[in-house]
């Protein structure tokens, strides 16, 4: 925190405008601070600027038409928002997914998940200072994730993989080598990062005490995922609300107490190594058998009814309204976006520090624009 | 102090690493058999017509609908003294890749097995300088595949592979 410096003459604030085409901001992002000097007195955030009407456009699509515009609203970790919009698709239409596809999905999500903390870490460290070096170690093991995804899936990015009910086909035969290969890898990568940052002095310097939130305003705030286990809460809807095969094995949820900027790395550190245990388990649970349920129709059409899904993804609670009033396409969706909550949460966390501190402040909740905007 | 040297044996450590980077695009990667980039139309090598009857329903699955289909009666159909058992075939067909999002529903929905994904780097590298350029009309559609530069993509929607569970 900045103490107040007592001002011998009257000074007038400025208006600093950041973004929405500036790199350290993630994307189409626009804030205008107002700044004392290089306190930063006020924040208004500017969304919108990669709207797409992606809810809309699902609601003119039929059930698996809308799963690439999912992988589309969360493009760090796709996987984990097709999860979301797949299962609300299930638990309308009252879909039995077999358990090996259930398993693979497990896997699939946390493989991503690490993927996605993989990329803040190098974001991250680019809000820091650290130019260059956490960026691309954390490249480095992402694409090890990635070829994997490319060898399953066929695309490095837009997955368009799951389908309700099940995988849209079965993994390769080398699926579970290649899977211990990647773990490896990324087990070497979180070695790396912890090694080059967790104690290094300035990194440490530049985030403790930065960006404090409490617990009790991390949840006004509605924040979800590692942003507010950094605070102490220990939410995980995997732990609230198991889906998939969750309570079948052994996770810890990480949570830090501090509630800054060093915390909330700390808390995504912690989680990387969860998830390589969760891998680890589900490769040991994986059976040969189905990946779709016996008769699924060509053209799957659900029952009126609503649902809300949610599940967490790598920046919080991901979750999935879905509005269906039969026929083979939703009447309404709606996506819940973890960053469009945690991105409230933004001015009461940088009010008050420095402007270099605003932009890690920023980097530390991790946002994807395209989810906020949808 | 103590933590900063760390971080540079952590750097060194990589340092002394083989690279992981590759020089593109003098050297690329392989592919593997599942990459999905653009779809292409297959060639019946046997009768050597497109296997595509111009059935119009990867045209209704398609979210974005990039795709347009015409057909016409296949002037080499057996009534007309042809070798062809095709009926109908596929007369004209663009697909604009520029719209294209590569979801693989076409793929998935056609019934003759006659849309594949191109699982090679040439359905990578396709800058252009006008993106009229990346509407593919029927002939580029089908060179690649009549050329036998690929054969067909690999996973067949729902069709549980026994070997592939390990
Ligand atoms: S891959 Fe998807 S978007 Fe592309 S042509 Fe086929 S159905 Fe349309
Ligand atoms: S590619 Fe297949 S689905 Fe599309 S028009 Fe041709 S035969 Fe029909």
């Amino acid at each position: 925190m900045v103490t107040e410096s007592a001002h011998e003459f009257e000074t007038q604030d400025l208006l600093l405008n950041v973004g929405p085409q500036h790199p350290s901001t993630h994307g189409v992002f626009r804030m205008v601070m107002q700044v004392d000097g290089e306190v930063v007195r006020d924040i208004i955030p500017y969304i919108g600027y990669l709207h797409r009407g992606a809810e809309k456009l699902c609601e003119t699509m039929d059930y698996r038409q809308g799963i690439g515009f999912m992988d589309r609203t969360e493009y760090l970790a796709a996987m984990n928002a097709e999860l979301s919009y797949v299962m609300a698709v299930e638990k309308l239409a009252e879909l039995e997914v077999p358990d090996r596809a259930q398993w693979i999905r497990m896997i699939l999500v946390e493989l991503n998940r690490l993927a996605s903390h993989l990329m803040f870490m190098g974001a991250f460290g680019i809000d820091v200072g650290v130019f260059g070096t956490p960026f691309i170690y954390a490249w480095r093991e992402r694409e090890a994730i990635i070829d994997l995804f490319e060898e399953i899936s066929g695309d490095r990015m837009m997955y368009a993989y799951l389908r309700p009910g099940g995988l849209a086909w079965d993994v390769p035969t080398n699926f579970v080598a290649r899977c211990r290969e990647v773990l490896t890898a990324v087990n070497q990568g979180i070695a790396d990062f912890d090694g080059l940052l967790t104690k290094n002095e300035i990194f440490v310097a530049r985030t403790q005490g930065i960006g404090y939130i409490s617990a009790a305003d991390a949840i006004d705030f509605g924040m979800s995922g590692p942003s507010i286990r950094a605070s102490g809460v220990p939410l995980d809807v995997r732990r609230e609300e198991p889906y998939l095969k969750y309570n079948e094995i052994k996770w810890d949820v990480i949570t830090e107490t501090d509630g800054d900027v060093y915390a909330r790395y700390l808390c995504r550190l912690g989680e990387m190594r969860e998830s390589v245990k969760i891998v680890e388990q589900c490769l040991e649970q994986l059976q040969p058998g189905a990946i779709m349920p016996e008769k699924m129709p060509r053209m799957l059409r659900t029952p009126p009814g609503e649902v809300y899904i949610r599940t967490e993804a790598p920046r919080g609670e991901f979750g999935v309204y879905m509005v269906s009033k039969g026929g083979n396409r939703p009447y309404r969706l709606k996506v819940r976006s973890a960053c469009l909550s945690n991105l409230q949460a933004l001015k009461h966390m940088s009010v008050g520090q420095y402007v270099a501190d605003a932009i890690i402040v920023l980097g530390s909740i991790d946002i994807v624009l395209s989810e906020v905007d949808r | 102090m103590r933590g900063i040297a760390k971080s540079m044996m952590t750097t060194l450590s990589v340092f002394l690493r083989p690279p992981v980077t590759r020089d593109y695009p003098n050297v690329h990667k392989a592919l593997p058999e599942r990459d999905r980039a653009f779809p292409l139309l297959l060639w019946d090598q046997e009768i050597d017509e497109p296997f595509c009857t111009g059935c119009h329903a990867c045209e209704r699955a398609c979210p974005v609908e990039c795709m347009t289909v015409l057909m016409k009666d296949n002037p080499n159909h057996k009534s007309v003294g042809g070798t062809s058992s095709r009926r109908k075939i596929i007369d004209k067909f663009w697909i604009d890749y520029a719209r294209c999002m590569r979801c693989n529903i076409c793929v998935e929905v056609c019934n003759f097995d006659a849309i594949a994904m191109n699982n090679t780097w040439s359905g990578h590298e396709m800058s252009v300088h006008d993106r009229k350029d990346l509407v593919m009309d029927l002939q580029q559609l089908t060179t690649q595949s009549h050329s036998g530069q690929i054969k067909e993509w690999v996973p067949v929607l729902g069709k549980a592979n026994e070997e592939s569970a390990s």
